[in-house]
């Protein structure tokens, strides 16, 4: 495949780039990045990775567009207000990159269905807004053998991790079990900051990329924290494997997927 | 007096101070939900009265994130 004059164009800063490159760029295009929650982290993750020339997007949501969204999922818009989040967030990646085919999935992930959704994708990104699905979407992948990354954001802070196979520990490593229902606020009791999914959601899209590149090194055994009100990012180092851990230790006793009990937040997924 | 560098800070703290006493002097919210870094071993609640700190630990609170929405 050769590229256009105007693709030459669109990524030239891509492709001046050592790291990247003609050879890079299309990988990218000849990449796919399945996203989960088309919400905080999951708007600039799709809106980066559109127009870095992602060649497939998948985008997964249940939810429509409310106006209490619109301070911080900056992909849709107030006119997307009641639209599907899955067809807004296509729309906005397609204008901004008709280079890009972007699957939608309208549901939320459960055990069920989350093996067959990520099946096909080189690359996952959990933007998701409740520990249920957070473990899902780690135990699918660790037995699917999946890259991913995992963030969540509260208020002024936010986490993340990528978890990549056989190469560190998963998010479950850390995280045993999901605390019980409404232990731990979700980000509608508690609010967060808006441009905090643009920088938590933007770094998944950089970790996403670097490993549909190859390029440099990635947060694998590290759990990087933000606090915006400090102006701290700390990398705390995890241990390099945790034989104990339930679905990626020695002795695995999640060997099926668990549908946990929801908590209720702002767009359930 | 010993000395642990706790998220990111080293600081003195009494001699022989268990985990639990280190987790209240730092305010640590709901530590029933927080895993505990000792030198890249990870402790989950259950766990806390078994750990024994010494002079020069790191140690880190993990906390739970669940928001993205």
């Amino acid at each position: 495949m050769a590229f256009s004059n105007e693709q030459i164009e669109r990524y030239s800063r891509h492709i001046i780039l050592k790291e990247v490159g003609v050879k890079g760029q299309k990988k990218l295009l000849n990449s796919s990045v399945l996203i989960i929650g088309a919400g905080g982290l999951g708007a600039p993750a799709a809106m980066y990775l559109a127009a870095a020339g992602v060649g497939t997007i998948g985008i997964a949501d249940a939810d429509e567009v409310d106006l209490s969204n619109l301070q911080r999922q900056i992909i849709h818009s107030t006119n997307d207000v009641g639209k599907a989040k899955v067809l807004s967030a296509k729309e906005t990646m397609e204008a901004i990159n008709p280079d890009v085919k972007v699957n939608t999935y309208r549901t939320f992930v459960a055990s069920d269905n989350i093996m067959d959704l990520i099946k096909d994708y080189d690359f996952i990104i959990d933007g998701t807004d409740n520990f249920p699905a957070k473990f899902l979407i780690n135990d699918a992948c660790v037995m699917a053998k999946k890259p991913f990354s995992h963030a969540g954001i509260i208020r002024f802070q936010g986490q993340l991790m990528t978890y990549v196979p056989g190469e560190g520990p998963c998010y479950r490593c850390v995280f045993k079990d999901p605390p019980p229902k409404d232990a731990v606020p979700t980000c509608k009791q508690a609010g967060v900051i808006g441009a905090m999914g643009g920088v938590i959601g933007s770094l998944q899209a950089m970790e996403a990329v670097k490993y549909l590149l190859g390029a440099g090194d990635l947060l694998v055994g590290y759990l990087l924290t933000y606090d915006a009100l400090k102006m701290e990012f700390r990398k705390i180092k995890l241990p390099k494997k945790v034989k104990s851990c339930a679905v990626c230790g020695e002795h695995p006793t999640v060997t099926e997927l668990i549908d946990y009990e929801q908590a209720e937040c702002d767009g359930v997924l | 007096m010993m000395k642990l560098t706790v998220s990111g800070e080293t600081k003195e703290y009494k001699d022989g101070i268990s985990l639990p006493e280190l987790i209240e002097a730092e305010k640590v919210q709901t530590p029933e939900y927080v895993t505990v870094s000792v030198n890249d071993d990870l402790y989950g609640a259950r766990d806390f009265g078994k750990v024994a700190l010494k002079d020069g630990d790191t140690i880190e609170f993990l906390y739970f994130m669940g928001g993205g929405c």
